[in-house]
């Protein structure tokens, strides 16, 4: 399945990937994208992608929880291009016998993904200016697009 | 665009270079090649891009980089045909 998606991230069909009787906890991360406070006044955020790293990282961040957490089932989206304030741009899903084990390998899974995901996002804001953010930003530090 | 120059070896590497997201707008491409006396490293390629490219100097000395999809440190050595990333400060999620 792929990671790297151009739709709306589908949660329900992430869920049914790990959909197992013997799997009885499952923990979901979504992250949204987010116009908040310090945010300033996003519109949007267009998210690019080194595509065929991203599929290949994603993919051993999955094995090395299935490693860590023997018997869990881990999948995850990461939507590119234009998404709209308030829908997510990313989803993680963790099913595991127990929720102890969903819990950790879902955090994980995001953690990891945040830090090795070659992905890039350029913030739109409502008067139509545009911004480079990184993770390890600031808020109010983003870097204005060069003219 | 591609960027040869007199190399001193008779050995040379040819490497494919992808520019992503800020590096993109920045040096104004989104791949190039570059061809290196071997053997050459990831920070010899740079260097080059560095120089060569308008622009090329607001790079990063070691900018976040991949070779064949795998991160990779400056020193990584490279090989004819492969495939250098030059990535910007990451930002998924």
């Amino acid at each position: 399945m792929q990671y790297v998606t151009r739709r709306p991230i589908d949660v329900h069909a992430l869920l049914s990937q790990v959909a197992d009787p013997a799997l009885g906890g499952t923990a979901m991360f979504l992250g949204s994208v987010r116009r908040g406070e310090d945010d300033g006044p996003v519109d949007a955020i267009d998210y690019s992608a080194y595509q065929d790293m991203v599929e290949t990282e994603f993919a051993k961040i999955v094995e090395e929880a299935a490693a860590q957490w023997p018997g869990v089932r881990v999948v995850g989206a990461h939507r590119i291009g234009l998404v709209p304030a308030g829908e997510p741009s990313i989803a993680v899903v963790a099913a595991a016998p127990h929720r102890a084990e969903a819990f950790a390998a879902c955090r994980h899974t995001i953690e990891e993904a945040k830090k090795r995901l070659p992905v890039w996002k350029k913030e739109i804001f409502t008067d139509g200016t545009e911004a480079w953010r990184n993770n390890d930003q600031p808020e109010r530090d983003a870097e204005p697009t060069p003219s | 665009m591609h960027f040869r120059e007199a190399l001193s070896s008779s050995t040379t590497v040819t490497v494919t270079v992808r520019a992503f997201a800020r590096y993109a707008e920045i040096l104004g491409l989104e791949t190039t090649t570059v061809e290196l006396a071997d053997p050459a490293t990831v920070g010899d390629a740079v260097k080059r891009l560095r120089e060569s490219i308008p622009n090329g100097h607001l790079l990063p000395d070691r900018p976040l980089v991949a070779v064949n999809s795998e991160h990779a440190l400056a020193e990584a050595p490279l090989h004819d045909g492969d495939e250098l990333a030059l990535l910007p400060p990451l930002a998924g999620g």
